[in-house]
């Protein structure tokens, strides 16, 4: 099925949960925060929470700003 | 004794707040923030950068154990969208002192007051403590503070112009009136700026393009800190009183 992050297509396996999105994206995850559909889900239940076809994540992280 | 800034319960012993924008590397970003002696940095919230998993990571230069991170809301011209990315950030790094700012338009980056209001409401409902960028109006200064903000931060001028305080009439008034500290936030362009909001009886100031677009940004941190200091210690010193004519320092008497 396919997926949304960060506005770029994706395809993840049927049944994926958002933790298994982020093992796929990244080695290192820490500081970043998740968005699916616009509500956020909090590290504790990225284990927990399961991708439906067609959802859009936002990933964000800080950066340098004033 | 010390002399100390309190925002939301939290105490810090500099009160220069530094952004961690526009420099040529976070390493030399991290070596301005100490060298200004900050203790709180603010930081932007953007979307991860897939295409370059080498590319360098704020947090390994600017540590958050070493400086507090105050997520702000740059680039936000709606409430929602300014308290969308606050709780996203609270998500990331579990704080929830934060600089909220929204805009009005790119050529300006002037604050949107109605908005800034709005969204201010939200997140102190929302549990936040917000620190808030705003005009140098002292009706919307009152209002925010009313709506429980903990710093009220005018501008002295626009962001990154570094055309100093503008209006000081202004910013004396809002710190005249308000029981929260104030911070002028944008428009410092040097030392003498940074000085100057300090006598003016601000409680801080908070700067990014001033030092990170020094030719020497390292020294330029070092200026102003200083620069804070002498501004503070002054405010507290109480100046001498302006006279229109000469008044000499040494006695009259006994003269030749």
């Amino acid at each position: 099925m396919q997926v949304f992050v960060n506005g770029d297509a994706m395809e993840i396996v049927e049944g994926a949960t958002v933790a298994d999105l982020v093992r796929q994206l990244t080695d290192d995850p820490r500081g970043m925060a998740i968005e699916r559909n616009r509500e956020i889900v909090p590290k504790s239940a990225h284990a927990t929470t399961q991708l439906a076809d067609g959802d859009r994540l936002e990933v964000v992280q800080f950066v340098g700003g004033g | 004794m010390s002399d100390t800034l309190t925002i939301a319960g939290r105490e810090f012993s500099s009160r220069l707040i530094v952004g961690t924008g526009k420099y040529k590397s976070y390493a030399q970003n991290a070596e301005a923030a100490r060298a200004a002696g900050a203790e709180m940095v603010t930081v932007a919230l953007r979307r991860v950068n897939w295409s370059n998993p080498d590319e360098e990571r704020l947090q390994d230069h600017l540590k958050p154990d070493e400086f507090i991170y105050l997520p702000n809301t740059a680039g936000c011209f709606t409430a929602d969208d300014a308290v969308r990315t606050l709780r996203l950030a609270r998500e990331a790094g579990g704080w929830d002192l934060v600089k909220l700012e929204v805009l009005a338009d790119q050529k300006t980056l002037y604050p949107d007051m109605e908005e800034t209001l709005k969204a201010a409401k939200a997140l102190i409902a929302d549990g936040f403590e917000v620190m808030v960028y705003c005009s140098d109006d002292p009706v919307y200064a009152r209002k925010l503070e009313e709506a429980g903000c903990c710093a009220i931060m005018p501008l002295g001028s626009l962001i990154g112009s570094g055309l100093g305080i503008q209006n000081p009439l202004n910013i004396r008034l809002i710190v005249e009136q308000a029981r929260v500290p104030v911070i002028v936030d944008a428009g410092v362009g040097t030392a003498s700026d940074a000085a100057q909001a300090m006598e003016l009886g601000c409680d801080g100031v908070l700067m990014n393009t001033a030092i990170a677009e020094a030719k020497d940004p390292i020294r330029m941190a070092r200026a102003m800190k200083h620069a804070v200091i002498a501004g503070r210690e002054a405010y507290l010193a109480g100046r001498m009183g302006r006279k229109r004519y000469a008044d000499p320092s040494s006695p009259l008497a006994g003269l030749i």
